[in-house]
């Protein structure tokens, strides 16, 4: 059978897992969906707290600043954090159903995609109230939204892919992802890393370079071309590589889980 | 007028590692690669087996444990790839190996209804159709709408069931007698079974009791270290697998 027509065989899965991820994360909690909304509401007042009144720095809308960072951060996240586990998670229904393999990790990337779009009502909130007003240059922000689930969904395909043999992927992750948030300066001005020689790690980290044009275009800011580049190739890089090595691989998960 | 083969096994071979202790992480992986340490155990589950199973008939698989009856499922569910050789089938296929292994146990019996349905590769209009069946067949009533945490095994094994047989198979593939439920479900159970295997649905069997294999099955194949030791009609086939023991 072509992938084309297995996908559509199975495109009603794909549905049925993406609303099994989004119901089952907020069942048997009182406000259900709204935490969605309410969560990167509350880390933001934490960070802005800390960052602008404990710190002493930031403006009046240092927490837009903050929230945009945090938003694609969380989404990248969480959303490579849940397709690594996914295969593995589901290797019950693996051993004994025949289901195209990818529909996994491209359905827990897909359902946290999902919720991010949800929370960014928020960030039209808090944009409303701290003056930060929608220009003509927010049809840009669509770029960086597509670039963030490509890097994403390659990233999730590979750690995937990995963590079926190697278990300690998940950790070293872990790791990883704290070196990518303290490097994609989601509470702290860019200057001032930059200004002290160090723009070079900025200019690696595609996740930042998503970062920077998602925030020019909320703040009605031109478009910077190289990032726009940067994201983009690795963006589709990661997504080439991921299905690469998914595909290569995918008949041996069964022997490993 | 040639009969169409419905399912076609062609040299098969299924090879699995062993690896002597299992290394499932880096730091272990790295350090014996160091040392030249990464041994495998190669371990052929099958070989060299060749068969063609005609549309209707209904082929039981004989073999010890370990014979690779259930690999051999396996292989021609999909669930697992050949290592060598060719599977081919057509139509459609349930298997009825475990029921419910797609379940979620936080989500409601009729949720999960949906969910096991969209895993066989039903559509959701079909299944919302169908739904009213299922739930009948299955005997739940109320408790369709109770998270399957709460479900007995008996009560998940029908629901499995229920939504397994849902449309008529061409190829059924059994493992073991299924024994869901309790006695009356098991009658109604096998009623259904019985009117697939009338409508001529092919199937593959795998069973240990001899008495039941001879009242289903028209033809057997019987298997031993992975190699195809005989394939033939069932009286026959099953004299002699007997006899071995």
């Amino acid at each position: 059978m072509s992938v084309f027509k297995t996908f559509g065989k199975y495109r009603n899965l794909l549905r049925e897992l993406v609303k099994k991820d989004i119901k089952l994360k907020y069942r048997n909690s009182y406000l259900g969906v709204i935490w969605t909304m309410l969560e990167p509401l509350l880390t933001m007042i934490v960070l802005t707290l800390v960052f602008s009144k404990l710190l002493g720095k930031g403006t009046r809308d240092f927490p837009v600043y903050i929230l945009t960072g945090r938003l694609l951060y969380s989404f990248f996240s969480n959303g490579t954090k849940a397709a690594l586990r996914s295969v593995r998670a589901n290797s019950g229904m693996i051993k004994k159903v025949y289901v195209p393999k990818y529909m996994y990790p491209f359905a827990s990337v897909l359902s946290g995609y999902i919720i991010f779009l949800i929370s960014l009502i928020v960030l039209a909130v808090v944009a409303t109230v701290r003056g930060v007003y929608p220009t003509l240059r927010l049809i840009w922000i669509v770029l960086p939204l597509i670039q963030i689930l490509l890097l994403t969904i390659g990233v999730g395909l590979i750690l995937a892919t990995v963590a079926v043999f190697f278990r300690d992927v998940e950790y070293l992750w872990g790791v990883a992802l704290m070196l990518i948030m303290y490097t994609s300066a989601i509470f702290y001005q860019a200057e001032t890393v930059i200004n002290a020689g160090n723009a070079w790690i900025f200019k690696l980290n595609p996740l930042y370079a998503v970062i920077v044009n998602f925030r020019n275009a909320v703040f009605g800011q031109a478009m910077d071309f190289r990032s726009m580049w940067y994201a983009t190739v690795c963006g589709a890089l990661s997504l080439l590589i991921g299905i690469i090595v998914f595909y290569k691989k995918q008949d041996k998960f069964i022997l490993y889980l | 007028m040639e009969e169409r083969k419905a399912v076609s096994v062609q040299d098969l071979g299924v090879k699995f590692h062993l690896s002597e202790q299992k290394v499932d992480n880096l730091k272990e992986y790295v350090i014996r690669i160091l040392k030249h340490q990464m041994r495998y155990k190669e371990f052929w589950a099958l070989r060299n087996v060749s068969f063609d199973v005609k549309q209707g008939e209904r082929v039981a698989i004989l073999g010890l444990n370990g014979a690779g009856k259930s690999t051999l499922l396996k292989v021609i569910a999909g669930v697992l790839k050949a290592t060598e050789g060719k599977v081919e089938r057509s139509g459609v296929l349930v298997p009825l190996l475990e029921l419910g292994a797609g379940f979620d146990p936080q989500y409601t019996g009729a949720e999960n209804i949906y969910l096991y349905g969209a895993m066989l590769g039903y559509q959701k209009p079909f299944l919302k159709e169908k739904f009213d069946e299922i739930v009948k067949f299955s005997e739940l009533g109320d408790f369709i709408h109770v998270p399957l945490k709460n479900y007995s095994s008996g009560m998940r094994a029908r629901l499995g069931f229920s939504i397994a047989t849902l449309v008529e198979p061409d190829i059924l593939i059994l493992d073991e007698v299924l024994s869901v439920g309790d006695v009356k479900f098991r009658k109604k159970s096998e009623n259904r079974i019985k009117e697939m295997f009338d409508k001529g649905t092919t199937v593959l069997f795998v069973s240990h009791n001899m008495q039941q294999v001879r009242s289903l099955c028209t033809r057997a194949i019987w298997l031993e270290g992975g190699t195809l030791i005989e394939d033939g009609p069932i009286d026959v086939v099953t004299e002699h697998f007997e006899k071995k023991q």
